[in-house]
């Protein structure tokens, strides 16, 4: 079974009118799908993994420092890879012109966010814990705390997108994208974990999410 | 061998993250050779999609990948659901095997609403080499022309529908 979610999970009503109908073609892989930009530094500097600092000012919000290493499911780490973060703000309010939620704009907050691995596929993002947000998706329906997470990795067959959930968060048991997940070890795999060691003493508290790409081989069958 | 992160959605908001000022800028203006893939994002029920994302990659017009030419281009669909990516066509790749294929661009496209990427190819209406493509030739006949661009304009259209009864073809990887 294949640890990415189906595209049509009707629990969540936007796929119903977007997920293909049609099962895919098996597409062998060439030049073209083992092969990948390279997007380094020109794209990304120091200041882009700071969040919490914009428009001259500090955002609101509980502090926090995301880490964690890249790397594929064969175990290599995947190095100088682009990640690129995107989030609500403290308040759940996210600066895009559709996001209604009556919750209040974060004047020094703009909730994106670049990095790139170092060469041991090593990441580290500072930024404030995002907030709970209501959707229109069902009755009285809450996207638990998350933060938006796009890859790259070395080939076109690794790139992912994906979101970092928060341990304990009650609103898991609701959420039909999280849910989406059909396994357990997968939906466990987008919960980060509290991590005291990354902590930083009266300033921020650390949470480790480790990334785990498709393996380079691996075919259909095998990318479980 | 670990459990990969398992795919989630790109939501509504994803123009907040993800586009870049030269995403669209495969080559620079100027480029010998440019010129605009266009098209529109549709769902099954024919309506426009205005918050997807169209992420192509491709070979040089060589037919390398490497060096210097990005071969990247990345756009996020507009209210009306269209999409434009800057570029040149790439050259004819190798195959598994020792085919050739035919010019083509992989495409990603990303949406609120997709759990997971879907994948499909860009292949050109002027391009002889198609009829011996091994993946044109792997695609139900009656699909494939929802694989083929079309010249248009200032460059080529192709459209996606995500679902339907023009249903583009999506590949697994």
């Amino acid at each position: 079974m294949s640890v990415h979610p189906p595209l049509l999970t009707p629990a969540y009503k936007s796929t119903i009118l977007r997920a293909p109908a049609q099962p895919p073609v098996l597409l062998p892989h060439s030049l073209t799908e083992l092969t990948a930009p390279v997007l380094g530094e020109g794209r990304v500097s120091t200041e882009d993994g700071d969040l919490t600092i914009w428009d001259g000012g500090e955002a609101q919000g509980q502090r926090i420092i995301v880490h964690g290493q890249v790397r594929d499911s064969d175990g290599r780490p995947v190095p100088h890879t682009l990640i690129e973060i995107w989030q609500a703000n403290a308040a759940g309010r996210y600066r895009h012109r559709w996001d209604r939620h009556d919750a209040p704009l974060d004047p020094h907050f703009a909730g994106v966010g670049r990095v790139l691995t170092d060469a041991a596929g090593d990441y580290r993002f500072v930024t404030v814990k995002p907030g709970a947000y209501p959707w229109g998706n069902h009755e009285n329906a809450w996207r638990p705390a998350h933060i938006h997470v796009s890859l790259f990795g070395q080939a076109f067959t690794q790139r992912l997108v994906t979101q970092m959930y928060f341990p304990d968060d009650p609103l898991l048991a609701y959420d039909p994208i999280f849910n989406s997940v059909p396994t357990e070890a997968g939906r466990r795999a987008l919960i980060a974990d509290f991590d005291l060691s990354a902590t930083v003493e009266s300033w921020a508290l650390g949470f480790r999410f480790d990334i785990v790409l498709r393996g380079r081989g691996a075919t259909p069958m095998e990318a479980a | 061998m670990t459990t990969e992160t398992p795919s989630q959605t790109v939501g509504p908001f994803l123009s907040i993250g993800l586009p870049w000022a030269d995403g669209p800028d495969v080559v620079a203006e100027g480029t010998h050779g440019e010129f605009w893939l266009r098209g529109v994002v549709r769902d099954g029920a024919g309506a426009v999609v205005p918050d997807a994302l169209v992420e192509t990659w491709q070979a040089d017009p060589e037919g390398q990948f490497g060096g210097t030419f990005r071969g990247f281009g990345r756009c996020p669909t507009d209210d009306e659901g269209r999409y434009g990516i800057r570029t040149v066509k790439p050259g004819v790749v190798a195959a598994p095997g020792g085919d050739t294929q035919a010019p083509h661009v992989d495409v990603s496209v990303f949406a609120r609403g997709l759990l997971n990427r879907v994948v499909t190819r860009v292949y050109f209406a002027d391009e002889p080499a198609n009829a011996t493509d091994p993946v044109l030739s792997g695609v139900p006949a009656d699909r494939r022309d929802t694989l083929i661009a079309v010249p248009d304009g200032d460059g080529y259209r192709f459209d996606i529908s995500l679902q339907g009864p023009h249903e583009t073809v999506f590949f697994e990887l």
